[in-house]
């Protein structure tokens, strides 16, 4: 089943380093592809650490691997992906007359990728 | 019997045998921050850095990854390793016969390099922006809106005493912030450091910066715009309505707290981060946060600060601003510089597919833009000037390898307050500098353009 959650793409300690050893090896497209979910959603729509999940916006699509966070640290109905090119995906080109896209904010539904 | 033993010395380790040469006071170029307390360990046989004193953990990356990969080529076309002349030449062409071409990227690299980014920009009559468009770009429009009322990171650590987070994690972004500017140091009138100065941080996530807070407020997400105005009515004593909370998920209550802390401070601070730029409102939400310090400065002290990402970026904004009058999004098709974000922004141009060459410098617009503007990067030709392979140096018809700025090369970048600081380099690298290359791109299609006008 489906459901629509908000992709919040930032930057992380891990995303920082690998970007460092190099954004066309293994490390960094690892971290870049692991989105963290609420341990409740991820209960709710029967996902693991490690289970792929497919992440579909109005403009793309893409799979990744999950991971869950504590309630207190992400809320339910968002998921936080390291910035790399999945989350690039994702991304909408209308930047509303401003030159910048809605790099943070993404409206996507989340399923289980088989 | 050895040599050590028959001198009557003891036996040299391989690592005493190397050749080391300490670096101080070197600067980290990874992020905004732009620490120049690093103490570097040098090995200079290997050409490679083996320590980094005071470094964070993104700044050990940075030193300790930039090493020489002697496979790499200097320069090459189609995939294909060229002499650095023949990629001149070609660079230059491509420039020059392009009937809209972009530069583009300009955030890591110095600003000796920016300036010459400009002036083939000029030449050419392109367009130039950087990557400060897709980062503070809003709060660069908002500048010009309601202005800034700024300050240096020594004045934060000297006088701070209520440092205000909103919409970013400078734990894992800018891990040195806390440590050495804002929340930890002992300044002159916060003798105590943290003690003497109370943390907020406003974000969505409750993050690992949630850490060194004194209060962490969590707002639903998209919904800055509607707290910063509900704070400046509570600043000038308007009553808010109580679906203020339903709306933003915060508390009237806590926002009162707030407005009380921010009145009574000697010297507040408000740090803000991409959860404000990249978010539903954009330049509306740096407008309300800077017109909040601004509104703030009838009662106390208050500045803002947007939190810069990369090491130069800054330094881009101030070089693309003292050459054409504008930060970013500038475009010299007239002949005199224009600004218009939406217009002149590198995302815009790219998705609507209306640029036919496109010279991207120490940026990877290759991965982390939008679809739209990835495939139009296919579609035409690129020039690439990069310290590492990238998606963009991948698809680039002419693509060149540099040394890496602060490491291999000196010059001026800018921190995230606009302080200028020159770089101490570790060690040579047998690659050219931005700013080499983008000289003789500039000095080659200077003589192009030339021709090209008597010929007309």
């Amino acid at each position: 089943m489906a459901e629509t959650m908000i992709l919040v793409p930032g930057r992380s300690s891990s995303q920082g380093t690998s970007l460092n050893e190099g954004k066309l090896k293994d490390e960094y497209k690892k971290v870049t592809s692991t989105a963290e979910l609420n341990e409740k959603d991820m209960k709710r729509l029967k996902l693991k650490d490690g289970d792929k999940i497919r992440l579909k916006s109005d403009v793309g699509q893409t799979v990744v691997t999950c991971k869950s966070k504590k309630d207190e640290e992400l809320p339910s109905g968002m998921i936080f992906i390291p910035y790399g090119p999945p989350s690039s995906e994702l991304m909408a080109s209308d930047t509303a007359g401003s030159g910048m896209p809605l790099s943070k904010h993404m409206e996507v539904t989340v399923t289980k990728a088989r | 019997m050895s040599e050590a033993a028959a001198t009557n010395t003891p036996a040299k380790t391989k690592e005493e045998n190397k050749n080391i040469k300490l670096v101080n006071d070197a600067t980290c170029t990874f992020c905004g921050c732009v620490c120049d307390d690093m103490d570097l360990t040098v090995d200079t046989d290997e050409n490679k850095i083996t320590k980094a004193k005071n470094a964070c953990i993104l700044g050990k990356a940075w030193f300790f990854e930039h090493t020489i990969d002697h496979e790499r080529p200097v320069a090459m076309i189609d995939g294909k390793e060229v002499s650095v002349e023949d990629a001149i030449e070609e660079a230059a062409q491509t420039l020059v016969n392009a009937k809209f071409p972009i530069t583009y990227g300009l955030s890591d690299t110095t600003c000796e390099a920016q300036k010459q980014a400009v002036a083939i920009t000029d030449l050419i009559r392109g367009n130039i922006d950087t990557t400060t468009s897709v980062c503070h770009g809003p709060s660069g429009m908002a500048f010009q809106g309601v202005g800034e009322m700024t300050m240096t990171l020594g004045e934060v650590k000297n006088r701070a005493d209520l440092v205000i987070y909103w919409g970013g994690n400078p734990a894992e972004s800018h891990p040195r912030h806390f440590g050495r500017y804002s929340v930890m140091p002992k300044g002159m009138f916060v003798p105590n450091g943290k003690k003497d100065r109370y943390i907020v941080l406003v974000d969505v996530r409750k993050t690992k910066s949630a850490g060194v807070a004194n209060e962490f407020i969590q707002p639903k997400p998209g919904k800055d715009f509607e707290i910063l105005w509900a704070l400046r009515a509570l600043v000038k004593g308007k009553k808010i309505n109580n679906s203020i909370e339903k709306e933003t998920g915060v508390s009237i209550e806590t926002l009162e707290n707030l407005v009380d802390r921010m009145k009574n401070c000697q010297f507040g601070v408000l740090f803000f981060g991409m959860g404000l730029t990249m978010t539903r409102g954009r330049h509306f939400n740096s407008g309300a946060l800077l017109s909040l310090a601004t509104d703030l400065n009838e009662y106390t002290h208050f500045v803002a600060k947007p939190v810069r990402g990369h090491g130069n970026v800054t330094g881009a904004d101030n070089v693309v601003s003292w050459q054409t009058g504008y930060p970013f999004g500038v475009n010299f098709s007239y002949g005199f510089p224009r600004f218009n974000p939406g217009e002149f922004t590198t995302t815009d141009l790219l998705s609507r597919g209306e640029v036919d060459a496109a010279m991207i410098i120490a940026s990877d617009p290759g991965s982390n833009f939008p679809k739209a503007a990835i495939e139009h990067m296919h579609k035409i030709p690129v020039i690439s000037l990069d310290t590492k392979p990238t998606a963009t140096s991948k698809l680039a018809h002419v693509a060149f390898a540099t040394s890496t700025y602060g490491i291999n090369t000196s010059g001026t970048v800018y921190r995230m307050d606009d302080v200028p600081i020159t770089l101490r380099p570790a060690f040579e690298s047998p690659f050219p500098s931005d700013e080499e290359i983008l000289t003789a791109i500039k000095n080659r299609v200077h003589e192009l353009v030339k021709a090209k006008r008597y010929r007309n």
